[in-house]
Order: structure tokens, then sequence, then C-alpha cells
């Protein structure tokens, strides 16, 4: 009798336990916290799942990136609060809202429930694919994510960059091309100064291998961009660093360059390979690297400028 | 030999198990901020220090021992900075 299934079972009451104290939870600050931890408690139940993979992308996002942007966006609810105050909904649009909720939630438990067994699916075809031609990569996932399902992969970089696009394009006219407003306004603390310049180079670091190693074992563009942009965001919570212009060129190239590079290599595949998104094998490792190295730049671009929110200047409220 | 190192194994992740419910008890009965923040660093510090440790003659390589000490550094890092800004935003609320 192995202790494993038991730790197990906890595990998931907790996961259960902490999304419902989330939505409890009056706070909203409180309530952000709460969703930090299920993410990190998400990112557990990825490993035990034995999808390494996933569970780093959900420790970097849901609990990291997230959190930040949660944390900041009520932050910014709270400023505007002050200003207006909107009347709390009626009972009536309660009751709807909880119907709902229950209706959605209802679809989809019947859904997984009336699922048939075996479950239908391409993983097979996926493994088979990634294992074949165009692959060379020693880490099933990378292989499917960047070879079996390429023009995916792409369209989710493409929908980071029109997220950014959107947040931008919330700023005032005026402030059109302006920088972002810092993420802390007052003199940062000497504590924080002290962990940015320690933990940012490591962190960076970390990212890099993370990425680097993603060819062969848990780990990827994306893991290794999140951390980066944790990084750079740590960097300018403390000031070392400000948020560039939204203007500036460098800033735009490199947010577009991920699926920039992703595409103008998918049609060069059918020259060389003979279909849209195929590699040639003798050099599809160095193609895929060449792919996620500006995929990473995207990423670890395009997350800080979503925390950073939009410019700032010329008529503010 | 392996027999020492499972020893030396279970006693330091015992300890390291111990200041975790140590500290966890602390956060939950202790009367205010300050001195949860005094029994969280304790379980983050030394329990998870005496855990790392403890698996220590347990890694299946030199690197993969690093590696675990490099966790540890890192939370002790980011452990002794949140609880430098969280005491001083406390200080700044009382003033």
């Amino acid at each position: 009798m192995s202790v494993l299934p038991l730790l197990d079972v906890g595990l998931a009451l907790l996961v259960v336990a902490v999304a419902t104290w989330t939505m409890a939870a009056r706070d909203l600050f409180a309530s952000v916290l709460g969703y930090v931890a299920y993410g990190l408690l998400l990112a557990l139940v990825w490993v035990r799942l034995h999808a390494p993979d996933i569970g780093l992308t959900e420790a970097a996002v849901g609990g990291g990136v997230t959190g930040v942007l949660l944390v900041t966006a009520g932050k910014r609810l709270d400023a505007l609060k002050a200003a207006t105050s909107g009347a709390a909904p009626r009972l009536r649009v309660k009751i709807l809202a909880g119907a709902l909720s229950a209706l959605v939630a209802g679809a989809l438990a019947f859904v997984v429930a009336s699922l048939p067994t075996p479950a239908p699916s391409l993983a097979p075809q996926a493994a088979a694919a990634a294992a074949g031609p165009g692959a060379g990569l020693g880490n099933p996932i990378t292989a499917v994510l960047i070879s079996y399902r390429a023009f995916d992969t792409m369209l989710e970089k493409i929908v980071l960059a029109l997220a950014v696009l959107g947040i931008w394009s919330v700023g005032a006219d005026a402030a059109w091309g302006g920088a972002p407003a810092p993420l802390r306004k007052a003199r940062p603390d000497g504590a924080m100064v002290l962990l940015a310049q320690i933990l940012a180079p490591i962190g960076a670091l970390i990212g890099v291998h993370i990425f680097w190693v993603g060819a062969d074992a848990p780990g990827g563009a994306f893991q290794g961009g999140a951390l980066l942009a944790a990084m750079w965001m740590v960097a300018m919570m403390a000031r070392l660093v400000e948020a560039p212009r939204i203007g500036s060129r460098a800033l735009r190239l490199a947010l577009i360059s991920g699926p920039a590079v992703f595409l103008a290599v998918g049609l060069a595949g059918i020259a060389m390979a003979g279909s849209f998104f195929a590699f040639p094998p003798a050099f599809a490792k160095a193609l895929i690297l060449f792919i996620e190295t500006f995929m990473v730049l995207s990423v670890a671009v395009a997350l800080p400028m979503m925390v950073a929110g939009p410019p700032e200047g010329g008529q503010e409220p | 030999m392996s027999f020492l190192a499972d020893l030396v194994s279970l006693a330091a992740i015992g300890a390291g198990v111990f200041f975790f419910i140590a500290g966890t008890v602390g956060l939950l009965r202790f009367p205010d901020s300050l001195t949860r923040l005094h029994a969280l660093s304790k379980a983050d510090n030394l329990g998870l220090g005496l855990i790392v440790l403890g698996l220590i003659p347990r890694a299946e390589n030199p690197l993969a021992a690093f590696k675990l000490v490099v966790v540890w550094a890192l939370v002790l890092l980011s452990g002794a900075s949140t609880a430098q800004l969280i005491g001083r935003a406390l200080r700044r609320g009382r003033e």
C-alpha cells in the first residue's frame, strides 16, 4: 500500500478547496493570492500527471505572471472605484449569473462523464509525426509543439502580440508611442532593489537554460520566455529599468519576431521540404531552435508589456 | 555506506519536516503579522535547508545535488527579501 494515492487525493481536495476559497474571498487582493496558490497547486497536479512541461508553464504563467497581472489590474480597479462608485449587482442578476455558471459547469461535467473509453485521441499520430521526419528532438512535447502542430503554436504567439496591441490601444491618444506608467510610483525599497539585482541575472540564466534543455528535457520556449519575462518585471518593479516606449522600433520588432520568423520558416518549408511548415530533416533541429529563439524573445517581451499596461502621459484620468 | 547515507537522509528530512510543522503551527497560532513572518521564515530557511541536506545523498549525480542547493539558495534569497518587504510595509502602515 503506497502512500502516493493518498497524497494525490489530498492534493486534489486542496485544489478544490483553494478554488472555492478564491471565489468566496471578499477582498480582491486575497482572491488574487488564492488564485496564485491555486496555480502553484495545479503545477504540482501536472507534475503528478507526469506532464512536467505543462507544470512548468502553469507555475510560470498561472502562478507568476497572471498573479502580477491581476494584482496590477486590482490596483487600477481600486483607483477607479475611488472615482466612480458602482452599485452592487441586484439579486436577480446574481441568480442569473449563478444559474448560467452552473449550466456551463454541468454541461462540461456531462461531456467529460460521457466520453467513450478509450477516449478518442490524436496522441498516437502526434507521437508518430514527432518521432518521424522533421523532428530530431529528444523531448516529444517540443517536437509536437513545433513540428506536428506548428501552425497552432504560431497562432498562439500571434494572440500574445494581439493582446499587447489591445492593451496599448486602451491608452489615451495623446500618449500613443509613449512609455507605460512605472509599475511602482514610489522609490522602491532597498530589499526590493537587492532582490532584483541578485535574482534577475540568476533567473535570466535559468530561463535560457530551460529554453535550451527544452529540446531534450522538460522545458521549452514558452516556459523559458515566461521566466525571462518575470525577471524583466522584477527589474522594472525595483525601478532598475524603466518600461520602454511603445513607439520603440526594437520593442515592436522583438514582439513580432517570434511569429514572423516562424511564418517565414514555415513558408520556406514549401520550397525546401514540399509543404507548409515542413522542415527538411537534415537540419530540422537547427531550424526548430532558430524559431524557438525568436519565440522566447517574443514571449519575454509580450508578457511584461501586458503587465506594464497602456502608455501614459497626456490627459490621464 | 548506503545505510549511513539513508540514516543521514532520514534524520535531516525528519528534522526539516519538524521545522515545517513548527513553522506552520506558528503561522496559524501567532498573534500578529510580524511574529507570523518570523515563524514562516523558520520553515522556509531551516526546514527546506534540512530537507535539501537530506536529499543530497539521494541525488542522481553531483549536478542534481547542486541544483537542489541552488533551489534552497533562491528560496533563502526571495524569502528574506519578501519578509523584509512585508515587514516594512507593516511598519509603514502602523505609523
